[in-house]
């Protein structure tokens, strides 16, 4: 009860700050040209993906800092009453997820529904919104740890391009230096420990499944492409919204202010 | 001399010197003891029923005809109708159950060393072969269903199979869950058009030594491997749709030493490599459509003189790939969905060259389970550097011409 009513002030404060409905007309923008230039629903999916696996990514990790920054006063505010610190810290993740979240899948769904979607769209939303919570809980972790702003920024925008780009390189360098020894397995070890791989694969299984299905990939599609894959990637997902936030709140809870 | 006959024969039925008769044939009669005792140029009818008969040997020119699909139930013994004579018609019936051995290829509907033979409008189901021409000219087997029950690809059989023939008509029927869809071994100058093949276990179409052939307005769909064409030349495929061939071994179109062919207009869609080519030479590949396929094209290094031009490349996830670091082969006028070039003169053609073969599609092939890093940014980086200086990819494969607009 408590965290709800914490959460209603957080929700209007964002909103305040217009930059959620600027996120949110970007986006639109974005996937509209896509798709209205493009013509054709399911390329544009595939273009698509690209926002969702780095802008989304990059603007919930960056943003989710700054808010945390800029809401240390209110928290501060908030806890001179007696109120659990849990409360404080779950409104404020709810509240900023929520709104990132509700942003995207406006901003980048209802393009999507006015040109009659395609085939991967739910699972492209699905992905966002999940990846919009992993890296908004990457940003309170981040923000805790780092008492100063500017480091804190400094850490996020690290943890996102490790994700988004880093950590894809050191898979292609492993590839190289390995292969000679079969890969399967190592590759499904390896793509939990990256969210946003997880997603792209997510998202992949369900439009470029004939190239996945060739010689190629055959091993990995019927991996991910079953309903244990599916679940594996899913549940790794969800660890990778939930772990990072519970290590921010105990750290959080612990916090001198 | 076996002309002279013929016209002897046919002068002799105009003139009334041979009454050609109808011969009528009931349930509970023998379609074996009818065409024994009919004569040259007759025509014998069987009425709707059922009729437990195998082996039916026709040799001499007749004509079948079934009235509301009669039954023949072969009880899988040997072959079910077997046609020893030129200008004999089999026409309208549901005929099943023929034999099934290792050592002979048992048949529905086999027809030996004839000629002017027609096979048109007939059911057949569950049978080891289909249609069998061994050493046929002039025959047209028209709008006829071959359906199967085929597990594996060694125990079972085609369902149009022609061997040694020439100036065969195949046209408008249906072969599913048989072996091969559509078998010719040196078969020349015949026309494949407006079948479909399907869910075959093997290919839906495959020939062999077979020359001066035609294949149009074909659908080949789920077959186990596709199409397999070998060994051949003066291939012309126009119009037609090779779609949903996926596996590790399943191919659209698979191109094994074709010679002087001629691929147009024919749509490429979901397959997991659209067209193979290995040791196509003077192939042109013209208009056709390649969409969602995993590989549009793998043409490898023994590939020469072929000509890919003003064909549609829409969302495969790689366009070309070859295994060489040579090009032998002209890419001009295509359209490809991934070219981000410009147009200065407005000539409908982009001003910058563009490369199909990705560096990403090298490095799959050398380690497949790459596949897993497919439209990492990192990827497209790498791939956006490899086309700006290419190192590993073949630099002479270049589309010099690539369309602003896909062709219509």
């Amino acid at each position: 009860m408590t965290t709800l009513k914490i959460l209603k002030y957080v929700v209007y404060d964002m909103l305040r700050s217009r930059m959620i409905i600027i996120y949110t007309a970007l986006l639109f923008l974005v996937s509209f040209g896509i798709i209205y230039t493009g013509k054709d629903v399911s390329k544009a999916v595939i273009s698509l993906l690209n926002v969702v696996l780095l802008i989304v990514p990059l603007v919930s990790i960056i943003f989710g800092t700054i808010h945390f920054y800029n809401s240390r006063e209110f928290m501060e505010m908030v806890l001179a009453m007696p109120v659990e610190r849990k409360h404080i810290f779950w409104a404020e993740y709810a509240g900023l997820s929520l709104t990132l979240a509700a942003g995207f899948t406006l901003g980048t769904g209802l393009p999507l529904l006015i040109y009659g979607g395609a085939d991967g769209a739910i699972y492209l939303l699905l992905s966002g919104v999940l990846l919009t919570f992993i890296f908004c809980g990457l940003a309170f972790l981040g923000s805790v740890i780092n008492k100063d702003k500017a480091k804190g920024i400094g850490f996020s925008l690290v943890v996102w391009f490790y994700m988004a780009v880093i950590f894809d390189a050191l898979v292609l360098a492993g590839y190289f230096a390995f292969s000679q020894y079969p890969l399967e397995k190592a590759t499904i070890i390896v793509s939990a420990l990256n969210p946003v791989d997880l997603a792209r694969i997510f998202i992949l299984l369900k439009m470029d499944v004939s190239a996945l299905m060739g010689y190629t990939g055959a091993s990995l599609q019927q991996f991910f492409g079953s309903w244990f894959g599916m679940m594996y990637s899913g549940i790794f997902l969800l660890l990778w919204a939930v772990l990072p936030a519970l290590a921010a709140l105990r750290i959080f809870n612990r916090k001198n202010f | 001399m076996k002309l002279t006959l013929k016209i002897l024969l046919l002068l002799a039925i105009n003139f009334g010197l041979i009454q050609a008769k109808d011969v009528t044939v009931h349930q509970g009669e023998s379609i074996k003891i009818a065409v024994q005792n009919c004569a040259a140029g007759d025509r014998i009818i069987v009425k709707e029923g059922l009729y437990k008969e195998s082996e039916i040997l026709i040799n001499k020119p007749i004509e079948l005809i079934g009235e509301g699909y009669p039954v023949i139930d072969g009880l899988a013994k040997g072959e079910i109708i077997v046609i020893r004579s030129d200008s004999v018609t089999i026409k309208g019936f549901y005929i099943n159950n023929s034999g099934y051995s290792g050592m002979k290829d048992y048949a529905a509907i086999r027809v030996e060393n004839s000629n002017h033979c027609t096979i048109q409008a007939n059911r057949l189901i569950n049978n080891y072969f289909g249609i069998y021409l061994a050493n046929c000219k002039e025959c047209t087997i028209l709008y006829n269903e071959a359906s199967s029950n085929a597990v594996s690809e060694s125990s079972s059989g085609n369902g149009i199979h022609l061997w040694k023939c020439s100036g065969i008509t195949v046209s408008n029927n249906t072969v599913t869950k048989h072996r091969d869809g559509i078998y010719f071994e040196f078969v020349t100058g015949s026309i494949v058009k407006n079948n479909s093949t399907f869910k075959n276990v093997r290919y839906g179409l495959h020939f062999m030594f077979s020359n001066n052939c035609d294949y149009e307005n074909n659908v080949f769909s789920q077959n186990g491997a596709g199409v397999a064409v070998m060994y051949t030349k003066h291939v012309k495929m126009l119009n037609n749709r090779f779609e949903n061939n996926w596996g590790a071994n399943s191919y659209g179109l698979l191109l094994k030493d074709i010679t002087d062919s001629y691929i147009y207009n024919n749509k490429f869609t979901a397959n997991t490599v659209g067209i193979y080519s290995e040791g196509g030479t003077r192939i042109n590949i013209d208009r056709n459509t390649f969409t969602a396929n995993g590989y549009a094209c793998k043409i490898l290094g023994n590939c020469t003189e072929d000509t890919i031009r003003d064909n549609n490349f829409f969302i495969n996830t790689f366009d070309i790939t070859t295994n060489s670091s040579r090009n032998a082969n002209l890419f001009t006028g295509n359209y490809w969905d991934k070219y981000s070039g410009y147009d200065m003169n407005k000539d409908g053609t982009g001003d910058v060259p563009y490369r199909p073969v990705s560096l990403f599609s090298k490095i799959v092939e050398e380690t497949p389970e790459a596949i897993f890093l497919l439209r990492s940014f990192i990827v497209d980086i790498l791939d956006a550097a490899e086309k700006v200086v290419p190192v590993f990819i073949p630099e002479s494969l270049i589309d010099e011409k690539p369309r602003m607009k896909k062709v219509e």
